[in-house]
């Protein structure tokens, strides 16, 4: 790893600030989950590192009226241990207890993770099929706008997420095949049955990161069940093919997923 | 170079370390507390955990410097003179080890899961070990030695 400075930032204005005096070269670090490795295999060289981890104001996590917000620094065991996350989308506690492995959830934040926006994470398939609302210090960004492709997001240089807040839906459900190895999702999907009618987020399977099925929308809207699934073509135009799965498996996994989602979901 | 303040099994310390230096560098290098391991270094085996303010966490994925401020365990600091911790007596009793190597890791999760419950089932401690690998595949024992040590920490 090479070396950096460290910057321990004690408020949000104090990371705006160190990170503006660091340049492009400045990187955010929330858990460290994800940038630590990187920086080891040297794909990162920041010149600056600035730590977010010692900011109380980004850890609440806060119920409203049918809705709940988590500070960007919640880590994955708050957010799926958080009685208020578990009462008002039990889906999404479910999903944040199966990030990673116990370690990694200590340390791991929903922030970081959407941050980073990589193709295979957990939670961006939460905050697109929930519709959530990113907030960030500088605005808030609709989920639908947020998710750019592969590592890329909405957020400019010096912005820094705050919190998320996700309206809580009618029905909702995760469902994720893992790669047995990595256990990163393979193929995620979340289905949420949400005022604004259903929205089904695929996660781990698209070339561009994370997307919305149009078609498993489309068949679920008139019929929430598993069977509504059924028949529903799943093009493997635009997913991936590597060593762990072809994109005709992975179109496959997603109509899978789909239905353990939407049975689960109730 | 920044200095990081701790403490590290009860007791304060102080260091010197580069921004980049690893928690478990400082731990094995600087402070001689060579019980922690690292197995992988790309944070998949757990050989290297320890507990940050009772968390468990992967020392080898965490800055030194990110540890400012904290209590830091590591197996050695478990053990009250000769006397083992309950788990570590589990691990004894049910031969919860092969060759030894994974075993400060799987203790330090062990005791991590078991206070955060405290009657787990085996399945949980079987997911709650999901980022613990035995190489030499030991899992049976070091599943019951968990279990036998959370129904002695219950009392």
């Amino acid at each position: 790893m090479h070396n950096f400075e460290y910057h321990r930032a004690g408020s949000l204005a104090d990371a705006a600030s160190a990170l503006k005096k660091a340049g492009e070269d400045g990187k955010l670090m929330a858990g460290g989950q994800t940038l630590i490795p990187t920086l080891k295999l040297r794909l990162a060289q920041p010149s600056a590192v600035i730590d977010l981890s010692g900011i109380k104001e980004l850890a609440s996590i806060k119920a409203g009226a049918g809705e709940v917000t988590i500070g960007a620094g919640a880590t994955h065991a708050a957010v799926a241990a958080s009685k208020d996350v578990q009462g008002k989308i039990k889906a999404l506690a479910d999903l944040a207890a199966h990030i990673g492995d116990r370690q990694v959830r200590h340390r791991g934040t929903i922030g970081g993770s959407l941050a980073n926006n990589d193709p295979a994470a957990d939670y961006p398939a939460a905050v697109l099929a929930l519709g959530a609302t990113i907030v960030t210090n500088q605005r808030k960004i609709a989920a639908d706008e947020f998710f750019k492709g592969l590592f890329e997001t909405a957020l400019k240089p010096g912005e820094i997420i705050t919190a998320v807040s996700f309206p809580a839906p009618e029905k909702a459900a995760y469902m994720k095949f893992a790669n047995p190895a990595s256990r990163f999702a393979l193929v995620g999907v979340f289905v949420a049955k949400t005022k604004g009618g259903v929205r089904v987020a695929v996660t781990g399977a698209g070339e561009s990161g994370v997307f919305r099925s149009a078609a498993l929308e489309k068949a679920l809207s008139g019929n929430f069940s598993a069977k509504a699934i059924e028949g529903v073509a799943m093009p493997a135009k635009g997913l991936n093919s590597d060593i762990h799965a072809s994109a005709e498996y992975r179109a496959h996994l997603i109509g899978v997923m789909a239905k353990r989602a939407v049975a689960a979901a109730g | 170079m920044p200095t990081v303040k701790m403490t590290v099994n009860g007791k304060a310390v102080s260091a010197e370390v580069e921004a980049r230096t690893l928690l478990v560098n400082l731990l094995r290098e600087k402070l001689g507390l060579t019980g922690t391991h690292v197995g992988c270094d790309t944070s998949q085996c757990g050989a290297c955990v320890v507990h940050i303010d009772g968390k468990s966490v992967k020392s080898c994925t965490t800055l030194a410097l990110q540890a400012e401020g904290t209590k830091v365990t590591t197996i050695e600091g478990l053990a009250n003179g000769e006397k083992l911790h309950p788990m570590q007596e589990a691990f004894r009793d049910n031969h919860g080890l092969q060759c030894g190597f994974c075993t400060p890791g799987m203790v330090m999760s062990a005791i991590c899961l078991v206070k955060e419950t405290p009657n787990p089932t085996e399945k949980q401690v079987r997911d709650g070990l999901e980022g613990n690998i035995c190489r030499c595949t030991g899992y049976h024992n070091i599943v019951q030695a968990v279990l036998a040590g959370a129904k002695a920490m219950r009392g």
